[in-house]
């Protein structure tokens, strides 16, 4: 008789494929895996408690460092936070470049994930090309706020910089140029027999499923639910662009690939819009205090991320510092599901699945 | 000549002769190696919109295979502690001796081969699977467990796609009534057999690939599951044999589809003044062209997935090829 015994492989920190410094610690009989349990923390870094002793501009680069594939969504929902409190009306101008650059965010965070999740699948070249357009939108925003990445480019009123000469008309080209690329994009993978042997039917999941695990972004939409809070619960002035929310109903690998895709197109009418209507002139930091205090009491905001509903609670006692400051970080409720989906499933699946999750580890560990 | 030494009576001399012969293929075929993994790095670099190598040994970064073999050399040489030493050790050896092995039978030109067996094709296929034992040996003397996996991928992938590789050469063994490298390519002076036996083309490119564990089919060191498979413990010099393996390995292979399929050394119709090993050059630089063209393209494929097209599509095609073949022949002979 042969005797045959469940391996216990740990899967990370250090794996190429976790995209950062995420551990799973996966029994696996051959290449089945009986069970998978995540270990986060590794990049814990105690955002929440240290902003306790901020003031509020200072918190800002922290946000920064949460999600820092999509930094603008983060800077954002803690400005919009301490502004719901203190009721502050934010310039028009403001308003447009929050919005332009939080959108060219949200497609530079979807290239990444395309490029890098085709990089899981084991195909080299998609990453390069998603990078080479990303590279354009972080040149950009460098120009824009001085950092590519790590932008800390809100303020609370506003937005620290103004656009520089020439700067609409830079965003208005790539728009076009975007979508010729997609074309390509969907030409390479979108139809390979191989990739979609990879990604239907793996990693489904339902409606009620999704919900209960609190899923947000494509994690959820891909199981068909219309849940946008850009449509839902406009923020900022996105009520004021027609675009739609793309939904998929099979819950699999397949249907969060083409949601993000579609995503990528619909923050384009969103930026074509934005930057046709842009204002001329006009202030882009409205009248706040030196010293910038919430009043006393409590406020909880959420907006779209890139990656799902990221919303930010603060709690003040009327000092310049708050009291308590709470992230609700989605990439950290996305990957609850994750143990569920890869009982019974094999190791190449591991990695299409949590790959399609779309993780950032800074925002997991927060 | 060889033939003559062969025949002849051993002594110093011929050993000699022998030892020199085999020394200078290895350092052409170190060569081909050398600037083929430089211009697999060009033409990916090309292709995905980058430049490529272009630091060491000037604007083509010529040098820069050489840079990384001597780095290679120079690396400390690390042995789990756990792991099991003298398989640990021999691993690298069985797994790469057999990729030069094999090349002796490969006629480059009517000239040029070191060794014309009349069994070329079978001994090419019969050596070129001991490769597997020294990846499998790798996987398990390595004590590690993504090392293992990687191994046991190897072991099933690579005995998978022989069959189908060796399915697919009978149909050019029928219409050539020969084993020998030499007479096939012989009987393609008037049409190539790529046109005689297109089914067979394709299903040994594919399953060729799939030998050369490269993308599509490169789970058994598929970086983003399991780090880097059966040399993930391997370092230094010992990894480079790996490395070189494979790289041999597609230098053999490239050379077998251009003998087995694309006529060998033949000339196209009215090109007959461009030499022989030329036309093989050519012809060779084509079907590795198109192996890194494929790399660059394509994801991979799932373990299970792999099994089941190789078990069950490229082997029934290559069987029905088999028999199409074969009642062709017979019905072409009767007329």
């Amino acid at each position: 008789m042969i005797r045959t015994e469940e391996m216990l492989l740990n899967v990370g920190p250090q794996h190429p494929s976790t995209h950062g410094v995420f551990r799973l610690v996966v029994k696996i009989d051959g290449e089945i895996i009986k069970e998978a349990t995540p270990v986060i923390g590794y990049l814990h870094r105690g955002t929440e408690k240290l902003a306790e002793d901020l003031q509020y501009t200072q918190i800002i680069p922290y946000t920064d460092r949460l999600d820092y594939l999509a930094a603008m969504t983060n800077n954002y929902v803690l400005c919009h936070a301490v502004e719901t409190m203190m009721g502050i009306e934010i310039p028009e101008r403001a308003e447009y470049l929050r919005v332009i650059v939080m959108e060219l965010g949200r497609v530079a965070s979807h290239l990444v994930w395309w490029g890098t999740y085709l990089l899981d699948i084991g195909a080299t070249s998609p990453f390069l090309y998603a990078f080479r357009e990303r590279e354009m939108i972080i040149n950009m925003l460098n120009e824009l706020s001085g950092a590519r990445l790590t932008f800390n480019y809100m303020r609370v009123g506003g937005v620290k910089w103004d656009a520089p000469e020439g700067w609409i008309e830079k965003v208005r080209d790539f728009i076009p140029y975007m979508r010729e690329q997609l074309k390509g994009y969907h030409q390479l993978v979108t139809g390979n027999e191989i990739f979609l042997n990879r990604v239907k039917g793996i990693g489904a999941y339902t409606k009620e499923d999704a919900i209960n695990f609190s899923l947000s972004g494509a994690n959820l939409r891909c199981t068909g639910v219309k849940w946008d809070l850009r449509k839902n619960e406009p923020y900022s002035i996105y009520d004021r662009f027609d675009f739609d929310v793309p939904i998929r109903n099979d819950g699999d690998a397949w249907s969060r690939y083409h949601c993000r895709m579609e995503e990528i197109v619909e923050s384009l009418k969103i930026l074509e819009q934005a930057v046709e209507q842009f204002p001329q002139e006009g202030p882009i930091l409205a009248r706040v205090p030196k010293i910038i205090k919430a009043p006393k009491g409590e406020a909880f905001v959420r907006i779209e991320s890139p990656r799902g509903e990221i919303g930010c609670y603060i709690a003040s006692d009327g000092k310049k510092e708050p009291y308590r400051l709470k992230f609700r970080r989605p990439s950290f409720y996305n990957l609850q599901i994750l143990p569920k989906l890869l009982k019974g499933e094999n190791m190449a699946n591991l990695i299409a699945i949590l790959g399609a999750i779309d993780i950032v580890l800074g925002e997991v560990d927060g | 000549m060889i033939e003559e030494l062969l025949r002849s009576s051993p002594g110093l001399l011929n050993f000699a002769i022998f030892f020199l012969l085999a020394v200078l293929l290895l350092f052409v075929v170190l060569g081909f190696v050398t600037f083929g993994i430089l211009s697999e790095r060009k033409v990916m670099g090309f292709m995905q919109m980058r430049i490529g190598p272009n630091q060491v040994g000037g604007r083509w970064g010529l040098l820069q295979t050489v840079a990384d073999v001597l780095k290679l050399l120079i690396k400390e040489d690390t042995i789990p502690k756990a792991a099991d030493r003298p398989l640990y050790i021999i691993a690298p050896v069985i797994a790469f001796a057999p990729s030069f092995v094999v090349l002796a039978t490969m006629p480059f030109t009517d000239k040029l081969q070191f060794a014309d067996i009349g069994v070329g094709l079978l001994y090419y296929i019969a050596v070129s699977g001991i490769t597997t034992v020294g990846v499998v040996t790798a996987g398990w003397a390595s004590n590690n467990k993504y090392a293992l996996l990687g191994g046991m991928r190897a072991a099933a992938q690579m005995i998978s796609y022989e069959i189908p590789l060796v399915m697919s050469v009978v149909g050019i063994i029928l219409l050539t009534g020969s084993l020998n490298l030499n007479e096939i390519v012989a009987a393609q002076e008037d049409i190539w057999f790529i046109v005689l036996q297109p089914v067979a083309f394709i299903v040994f490119m594919i399953a060729s690939v799939a030998e050369l564990n490269r993308v599509p089919f490169d789970l058994p060191e598929a970086e983003s599951e399991l780090v880097a498979g059966y040399h993930v413990e391997y370092s230094g010099f010992r990894w480079a044999m790996f490395m070189l393996s494979e790289y041999v390995y597609m230098f053999a292979m490239a050379a077998l589809t251009t003998i087995l399929f694309l006529g060998g050394w033949h000339p196209l119709p009215f090109l007959g003044f461009i030499p022989a090993a030329v036309w093989f050059a050519l012809k060779f630089s084509i079907v590795i062209y198109f192996l890194i063209w494929i790399r660059v393209t394509l994801p991979r494929l799932r373990a299970d997935q792999l099994m089941e097209f190789g078990w069950k599509v490229l082997l029934p095609v290559a069987l029905a090829n088999i028999f199409v073949t074969a009642l062709l022949k017979e019905i072409f002979s009767l007329l």
